[in-house]
């Protein structure tokens, strides 16, 4: 029976090993996605970050364990609402941002080729509330990393999931547009949207996060708040480089350090800063 | 000028050649944006050996070859997702393959007479009353079938990576993309012949692209150049005493021409425009320091 209850988790994976034409890239998952979390997963390139998404999604081959989904809240299966890396797309394609939008609400008026009334109205609302409004007739190919981002978000959007999947949705854009992005998507979680999101970087986005997931290995190798994820020997294990972790009040920051580097392996100086702390990878095995 | 209009064989050719102008267009803005171009010339060969296999075994040749169509398209898809094959190779294997299946069967079958010059070049002005009806049908089942898949078929052409995310059946999809561009091939084969329909697939697509960023107006372009290109080409086929099937293909080479020649003239128009205001805005610069 999948988990139907309120505070049951919307997906639950046990001991999951996934992949495509027979090949595992994921084993041994196991992880609950709760109403209302925002959770980042992060991991060197090629991890499998995309393909944890995908195994949330059930667009995966399963090889082992299980996989659990809650029902729609009016019934029906779990809406998904997913954003891809904005590279999947065909960029010579002629359509608009709003166009676009009303993709994800293809289900609405199925067999008429046009969009109804109800799901303009809701892309005309969605696009004004990630500010694209004004940009709804123009070509997707013709706007910035972060508008395209927004406009791909509408149409995961316009058909108001309970779970938003992101991958990468700060990759390509630059740190101003990043922290608007980031904000958004605070603003989603809070009105209630649960949200899973990959991310490669570490200090702009993964370190705001209230709950981080970090693959290496072929599976998951820690599963908890950033301090307890930011920790400089897990993400040498999951990055296969030595890290420092910066911290600088409520600011972590990550460095990758080259192995001969003082500090690399722990052997590293005092701040001078009073607040600022240099955990070497030694002290995160607490 | 109205003298084509007096003869029953060329109102049918007309109306026939405009019905198929405008059914290659529609299905060619999926195959140009698929960038499978050379689909239409493949699957053109590939239906040739579905013909023959079905004039053999005793099957109705419409539907025969369309489900011999259809199959290749599918197996076209399947391999071209292969990263070690890809989209042009697929089609250059299967295609050949199902037309060679279509010579071994002719080969083996020694008493097979048909005269098969009508479909390699199209015999548009000898079709008759119940071919055009024939068309019509065809014609009116590949536009429902386009119409009730519009939205599945857009998402995938554009986004295929997370089609099945959105709850697409990708593989459904195909099956009925497969279909329809098979029927059509098949449709357009006494039209146009084999060695003219990837041109009626390609040519209205791509030459409504040039005009627009808009996939709906691409859409409606492309079979609006289709039709009227068809039927043009027909018509124009009665004074320059020229191949008809031909004359559709020089008219829509014509049509295309003459919008890349609009918008280039579009474009220097807008850079000539703006180099002229950037010289204002410096005179203007110039005269208030």
């Amino acid at each position: 029976m999948p988990p139907d209850a309120e505070d049951a988790p919307l997906i639950a994976l046990s001991d999951l090993a996934v992949g495509y034409d027979g090949e595992v890239a994921l084993r041994r998952l196991s992880l609950a996605v709760r109403r209302g979390d925002l959770i980042g997963v992060v991991g060197p390139s090629g991890c499998g970050k995309t393909s944890l998404l995908r195994a949330l999604m059930g667009e995966v081959e399963i090889y082992a364990g299980r996989s659990e989904r809650a029902a729609a809240d009016g019934g029906g299966g779990l809406r998904i609402g997913y954003v891809p890396q904005v590279e999947t797309v065909d960029w010579n394609f002629p359509i608009t941002v709003e166009q676009v939008a009303l993709l994800g609400a293809w289900r609405e008026g199925r067999w008429a080729p046009w969009a109804g009334r109800r799901a303009r109205r809701r892309a005309r609302e969605v696009l004004r509330q990630l500010g694209i409004e004004s940009l709804a007739r123009r070509p997707i190919r013709a706007l910035s990393g972060g508008q395209q981002q927004r406009a791909f978000l509408a149409r995961a959007l316009i058909s108001d999931p309970q779970l938003l999947l992101l991958d990468e949705p700060t990759s390509g854009v630059d740190i101003k547009t990043s922290h608007e992005i980031l904000h958004e998507l605070r603003e989603l979680n809070a009105a209630g949207v649960t949200i899973v999101l990959t991310t490669h970087d570490l200090n702009g986005v993964a370190s705001h996060l209230p709950r981080l997931i970090c693959l290496g290995q072929g599976t998951i190798l820690a599963d908890g708040t950033a301090e307890e994820v930011l920790q400089p020997t897990l993400l040498e294990r999951s990055y296969g480089q030595p890290m420092l972790v910066v911290k600088r009040g409520p600011e972590t920051y990550v460095l990758p350090v080259p192995e001969e580097a003082p500090g690399a392996h722990g052997e590293h100086d005092a701040a001078a800063d009073d607040d600022l702390t240099v955990i070497g990878r030694d002290d995160g095995d607490a | 000028m109205l003298e084509p209009f007096e003869f029953g064989f060329m109102q049918r050719a007309m109306i026939a050649a405009a019905l198929i102008g405008g059914i290659t267009a529609a299905i060619g803005v999926f195959v140009v944006l698929r960038r499978l171009a050379y689909i239409g010339h493949g699957l053109a060969h590939s239906i040739f050996g579905g013909a023959v296999i079905s004039f053999v075994g005793g099957i109705n040749f419409f539907i025969g070859a369309s489900v011999w169509g259809a199959i290749s398209v599918l197996m076209i898809n399947l391999a071209s997702r292969r990263p070690q094959i890809g989209g042009d190779a697929a089609i250059g294997i299967v295609t050949t393959a199902a037309f060679a299946i279509g010579i071994a069967v002719i080969s083996r079958a020694r008493t097979f007479t048909r005269d098969f010059e009508a479909a390699l070049f199209g015999e548009i002005l000898g079709i008759s009353e119940q071919d055009l009806w024939i068309t019509l049908g065809m014609v009116a089942l590949i536009a429902a079938l386009l119409t009730l898949w519009w939205k599945p078929l857009v998402f995938i052409t554009f986004d295929r990576a997370v089609a099945g995310a959105y709850g697409i059946s990708i593989n459904r999809v195909e099956g009925v993309f497969a279909l329809a561009l098979a029927a059509t091939v098949v449709a357009s084969l006494q039209i146009l012949g084999v060695t003219l329909i990837a041109a009626a697939l390609v040519i209205p697509p791509v030459t409504a692209r040039l005009l627009t960023d808009s996939f709906p107006r691409l859409f409606l372009a492309a079979v609006g150049v289709g039709v009227l290109t068809g039927w043009l080409g027909v018509y124009l086929s009665w004074f320059v005493d020229v191949s008809s099937g031909a004359t559709v293909v020089l008219t829509q080479t014509a049509v295309f021409a003459l919008a890349l020649g609009f918008e280039r003239l579009t474009r220097l128009r807008a850079r000539s425009g703006a180099r002229r205001a950037e010289r204002l805005a410096g005179l203007e610069r110039a005269l208030s320091e």
